[in-house]
């Protein structure tokens, strides 16, 4: 079929259709049937109909409506058919007086309410009783309008695994009568922190991609960070929501530097600045100010932003606030202590304060069982020997991370390293 | 994919000292609203008339400078948005629900996609794709310098 095949390009356009209602019908249709499974099932059979009736009907003005009234008739016809079976006549009663009167013109609705319904959406996609993995094909699926097929290419993992998570999840939520609705008070921060932790996951599976045959991948930051924008309009109270956004827009501002025209990975400090794109850095700062203005706590997505923001504002790597960084490490550190932001504190330390601050703290968590097999803790180590002029202890650090790392590059690069150090006039 | 969403000039857009009806100021507001609630606006800019603009003509070495205005309705832009979206269909759509900037008469938006990397990549054989696959996994864990 050539690009100007009329059926062809009809499907893209109802594609399309989708990508832009689905998760806002799938949200009305839950809060109606209270059972987001069913209601995304009604969605689909929506989306068939559409399929089938708008080569010939044309697509309707109003194609969300459409979808929506749709799904509802469906909806109701099932009811029927079930009450006949099980259900209680009057709870049927009330429920068909619901979807009925429900009107299913998009434009007479709240805008309140459609927002309340993809919040709702949101929260139940990321629920903490569903595994992670799960959440985030469950959110690609009900929220970014994703099928089955391209979370799979996303995640490099077979449909049927994808397919049968979202099953699964959807099954879960509805034995565990889990509820359509926002959480209040306590739960909210725990339940947000839930949904945070679905995007920037889903960012992270996109953004470690370093391959050019991976073109679905950069997408899945397109994805995590449309995803991250629609949930900041949708609680633009909290700053760890802006936080990461932020992160992610200038995470995803550096990804035309750190990948060469021949797939292999450039570190942050090689990066060619001025191919970072500027507009996502801006973004991304509006973002840090955005949550700036809510309060002055720092939560660690904040945090993580303001850091990435220090290196985005520097255009060579010698204008970096590293005092500034060193600060937001040590809040971060505060705030979930792991050995690797330790040792990310330690790199910035040393900017500081010199190499021999920086080699205490390396040293202080060098024991730590979570990086025996991490290759940055050596390198770090060799590094801050190396320009300690501590050479012999510097190779035998280098050597060690070119061992630990699986990166070929990254590999010849520490071994060049180690043999400079061998070299060195003023280590004979 | 990204695209450059650029609003035609009209006879209204070149009036000297003209600023838009204050009904289309609102329903632009709403639309523009509705984009950046679906996370798909990354940036959007109205321009002043031709008149306050220039134009530089480059021909060989020499650089010629153009004061505006300029007569050429059709060709000139009165503003511009960049949408991150999944096609240029999904563009369309988005463009389709925009109000018309000129509600006496016609107005026109032209959709154009912008460069990614991945249109600038040279392609890549089978063998490296997989050697790349097999790497994806062996980015250094960092926080926040990656």
């Amino acid at each position: 079929m050539s690009a100007t095949d009329p059926h062809l390009a009809l499907h893209r356009t109802i594609e399309a259709v989708w990508r832009i209602e689905s998760a806002r019908v799938i949200a009305g249709l839950t809060r109606l049937t209270r059972d987001v499974g069913l209601a995304e099932d009604l969605a689909q059979e929506a989306l068939v109909a559409a399929l089938e009736q708008w080569p010939q009907s044309g697509v309707p003005d109003n194609p969300a409506a459409w979808l929506t009234a749709t799904a509802k008739r469906r909806a109701i016809d099932l009811f029927r058919r079930n009450a006949v079976a099980e259900r209680k006549h009057e709870e049927l009663a009330r429920e068909l007086q619901a979807l009925e009167q429900t009107s299913p013109d998009h434009d007479s609705t709240l805008d309140s309410t459609i927002s309340d319904d993809l919040l709702r959406l949101v929260f139940i996609a990321c629920h903490p009783i569903l595994p992670t993995e799960s959440r985030a094909a469950l959110t690609l699926r009900l929220l970014g309008g994703l099928n089955p097929s391209e979370i799979a290419r996303a995640f490099l993992t077979p449909e049927p695994t994808i397919a049968q998570r979202i099953v699964r999840a959807k099954r879960t939520l509805a034995d565990k009568h889990i509820p359509f609705e926002v959480p209040r008070g306590p739960e909210l921060a725990a339940r947000l922190s839930s949904v945070l932790e679905v995007i920037y996951l889903i960012f992270n599976e996109g953004y470690s991609a370093t391959t050019g045959d991976d073109l679905m991948r950069p997408t899945l930051c397109e994805d995590a960070l449309r995803l991250g924008r629609i949930l900041a309009e949708l609680t633009p109270t909290e700053p760890e929501v802006h936080g990461l956004v932020a992160l992610m827009e200038i995470q995803a501002s550096r990804t035309r530097a750190r990948i060469t025209s021949a797939g292999e990975p450039v570190l942050l400090f090689d990066q060619n600045r001025t191919q970072w794109d500027q507009l996502l850095i801006h973004r991304g700062l509006t973002a840090i100010e955005r949550a700036h203005k809510i309060n002055t706590a720092r939560g660690p997505y904040l945090l993580q932003a303001e850091i990435a923001a220090c290196h985005a504002r520097a255009s060579t790597p010698s204008e970096t606030d590293w005092p500034r960084i060193v600060t937001l490490y040590t809040e971060l550190a505060q705030l979930i202590p792991s050995p690797v932001i330790e040792l990310n504190r330690a790199v910035a330390i040393s900017m500081v304060h010199g190499p021999q601050a920086g080699l205490t703290l390396v040293d202080a968590v060098a024991f730590e069982p979570s990086l025996a097999r991490y290759h940055l803790l050596p390198s770090v180590r060799a590094d801050l020997l190396y320009k300690l002029g501590r050479h012999p202890e510097a190779r035998a650090e280098f050597q060690r991370a070119a061992a630990l790392t699986r990166n070929t590059r990254e590999r010849d690069l520490l071994l060049t390293r180690a043999a400079s150090c061998e070299t060195d006039p003023t280590n004979p | 994919m990204r695209f450059m969403v650029i609003v035609k000039a009209t006879p209204e857009t070149e009036k000297e000292g003209a600023l838009p009806d204050p009904q289309l100021l609102l329903d632009m507001g709403k639309y523009n609203e509705e984009l950046s609630k679906a996370g798909v606006l990354l940036a959007l800019d109205g321009l002043h008339p031709s008149s306050k603009g220039a134009r530089v003509k480059i021909s060989g070495k020499s650089r010629t400078v153009i004061d505006g205005p300029f007569t050429e309705a059709k060709e000139l832009i009165a503003g511009f948005s960049i949408l991150q979206v999944k096609s240029l269909e999904e563009a369309i759509e988005w463009v389709k629900r925009a109000p018309n900037c000129n509600p006496a008469g016609d107005s026109e938006v032209e959709i154009r996609q912008i460069f990614e990397m991945e249109d600038l990549a040279p392609i890549l054989s089978e063998e490296q794709i997989q050697h790349k696959v097999a790497k994806r996994a062996e980015l250094p864990l960092q926080t926040a310098n990656k």
